[in-house]
């Protein structure tokens, strides 16, 4: 991890989204961010931004999520560079604007008009929130030509992301994983921003490869500790963003550990996990000592009992035997 | 009553331009030049005619699946329209919009949608881009009867009503969804009455009068630049041809009366601007003949500037997908 400045603080990656958001809006006045609660800073991120820079420029929306992420398609479209806060589960009543709208409409057109839009999603799995709230559907949206697809594992690398994703000039959508935004790290003092596109080695290793998304990072790190103790040295590489997807990070890694665990929360089947194991298997394939792993959600709907959830995802246990898996 | 010549003049040009491009546009469907779906807007000219010419150039508008008419009405250009639609490079969109999805942002025209009710949405965000950059610029977005029956449309104008916003929702009352008549599809007698339900001006228009949708809209257009808000108008109009050129060939049981359709035509929108623009001595024969031979020439014209176009290159495939770009496959 390339961190800079001999001045870093310790703040949640929550607070490293609110400091992005926070120094993006005082850099640019067409930022601008809409959704639900937001002014009062209920779900965190977007905390205090009311009391800085008002009404006008942190707006409230009504329940109306088709209508306001299909505003936020107009106003950029007419110059402004909305923010868009809101949750996996709720897009889907805002689909039509989503995919009609704002994913066409630059191809559709011609490239006649730009559109800056960060449509900010939570995903609230893993905490008894049931089927409804639940949803992890990010794959849907690298299937959908027309979106960036950014997801951070940690502080560093959200606050840096997230100031990239304001300044890119298409729809992004950053997805914000609820089990890890309250974890800790390092975060410099200065500006930085990270590009798109550019995977990161978490851990460096040499007999397997890990390829862990978000919330299944700091899972996979934790499985790379336990087969080290076995004497396995795994490498743990976070793409961090998945459209574009750094392929070549990846294929590099598998050239030198030879074995692939591709892990993600989103159900199996058409997963993120599934589409890097096709890359490799097409372009890695002789690199390739073992067959790839291929770790998921279990293609069931999300159940509320605590007996049932963690059934459902990847655990650094499942991680750690996929990896051993590949070694057989 | 109305006495600015220039505009007068202007309205009957921009409703001929339609017309006689819709016509061109049936020839050219029946001879496998223009391919896909094309809904033709004939009939219901000075609705758009009448509500553009109340905006200014910089005004934003959307549309919709049946929206040939709107970027001319606009001031839009119309070799660039008709290339569009016979998917050429020099089109509005390069050619890869088509008859669906004309737009021209050089005259505001922010795009129109296959997926009805789905640009007005958009159209609220740039009015409130509007407000939010300190300018007066009005959006309308454009939509037909059916369109209202959409979530998107009771979304969008509660947003524009609580933010008040500078939109003039228009509907385009044809009165069918493809074979589905409106009165058994909506619940409010008028669709201008459903502004009620957000507290903001609901008002029927005559949809053949070029004038009546003027005056309207100038109401309506007064109202939001002064940051009063939105408002509704419904115009009342009918479309003379089936939903999409050729459905008529599918379409097993009638859905409307050959009487209603004659009746209909008796009011052209066309040929009520034209008799009035005689018997109030605003305009001779001559000068009205003169208009529709100038307007023949320039469709012709049209037609040939799109015909000797180029295709798009093959390489254009991946072209305009992202503004910042990434490899794509």
């Amino acid at each position: 991890m390339t961190q800079t400045a001999e001045q870093t603080r310790n703040i949640t990656l929550t607070q490293a989204l609110n400091e992005a958001m926070r120094e993006e809006m005082r850099r640019d006045e067409r930022v601008f961010i809409m959704g639900e609660d937001i002014q009062s800073g209920v779900y965190g991120a977007s905390a205090g931004l009311a009391q800085e820079f008002g009404y006008e420029r942190v707006r409230d929306c009504p329940l109306s999520e088709n209508a306001f992420m299909g505003a936020a398609v107009g106003a950029a479209a007419v110059g402004m560079r909305p923010i868009v806060e809101s949750a996996f589960c709720f897009m889907w009543v805002a689909m039509d604007s989503l995919v009609s709208q704002a994913s066409k409409m630059r191809y559709m057109f011609g490239g006649q008009v730009d559109l800056p839009i960060v449509y900010r999603a939570s995903l609230y799995y893993g905490g008894s929130m049931a089927a409804h709230h639940s949803d992890r559907s990010y794959p849907l949206f690298m299937h959908i030509p027309g979106f960036k697809v950014v997801f951070a594992s940690n502080s560093y690398d959200g606050k840096g992301l997230m100031k990239t994703a304001i300044r890119d000039n298409d729809p992004v959508l950053f997805c914000e994983d609820r089990t890890i935004l309250g974890a800790r790290g390092e975060v410099p003092e200065d500006d930085y921003a990270i590009p798109l596109g550019v995977a990161d080695v978490k851990r460096e290793g040499t007999d397997v490869t890990i390829v862990a998304i978000g919330g299944m990072v700091p899972r996979a790190l934790e499985a790379a500790d336990t087969l080290a103790q076995e004497g396995i040295s795994a490498e743990v590489l976070d793409p961090r963003t998945l459209v574009p997807l750094d392929r070549q990070a990846i294929l590099d890694s598998v050239a030198k550990t030879g074995r692939l665990v591709t892990v993600d929360m989103a159900h199996k089947t058409c997963s993120a996990a599934s589409e890097i194991a096709a890359i490799v298997a097409m372009e890695g394939f002789w690199s390739l000592q073992a067959p790839v792993q291929r770790l998921g959600t279990a293609n069931v709907h999300i159940p509320f009992s605590t007996a049932l959830e963690p059934l459902c995802y990847p655990t650094a246990e499942t991680i750690a035997d996929a990896a051993r898996a590949t070694l057989e | 009553m109305l006495e600015d010549k220039t505009l007068l003049m202007e309205m009957l040009r921009r409703m001929v331009r339609i017309r006689l491009f819709e016509e061109r546009v049936i020839q050219l469907v029946e001879r496998g030049e223009i391919v896909g779906a094309a809904h033709s807007y004939i009939g219901e000219e000075a609705v758009a005619v009448g509500a553009c010419m109340a905006l200014r150039d910089d005004d934003w508008m959307t549309g919709n699946h049946r929206s040939h008419g709107h970027p001319i009405a606009k001031g839009g250009d119309v070799n660039k329209a008709m290339a569009e639609l016979l998917g050429k490079a020099t089109g509005l969109c390069k050619g890869k919009g088509g008859s669906m999805h004309l737009a021209d942002f050089s005259v505001g025209i922010l795009g129109e949608s296959g997926i009805l009710g789905s640009s007005i949405p958009t159209a609220v965000g740039a009015a409130l881009g509007s407000v939010l950059q300190g300018n007066d610029r009005v959006a309308v977005p454009f939509f037909g009867d059916g369109a209202s029956n959409e979530g998107a449309f009771h979304e969008s104008i509660n947003l524009a009503a609580i933010w008040k916003l500078p939109v003039v929702f228009l509907c385009e009352n044809n009165q069918y969804a493809v074979s589905s008549s409106f009165k058994k599809m909506v619940a409010s007698e008028n669709i201008s009455d459903r502004s009620a339900a957000y507290n903001i001006p609901g008002v029927l228009v005559d949809g053949q009068d070029c004038i009546a949708m003027y005056e309207a809209v100038s109401a309506a257009v007064a109202r939001a630049r002064a940051g009063e808000g939105p408002s509704l108008i419904e115009g009342r109009t009918y479309r003379y041809y089936d939903h999409s050129l050729g459905l008529g060939r599918i379409v097993r049981t009638a859905y409307r009366e050959d009487e209603e359709v004659e009746l209909w035509k008796q009011r052209d929108p066309i040929n009520i601007h034209k008799e009035r623009l005689l018997s109030q001595g605003m305009a001779t024969q001559k000068e009205i003949d003169a208009i529709d031979a100038e307007t023949q020439r320039q469709i012709d014209d049209a037609t040939e500037f799109a015909r000797q176009s180029p295709y798009p290159e093959p390489e254009a495939l991946f072209e305009d997908m992202f503004a910042d770009p990434i490899p794509l496959e």
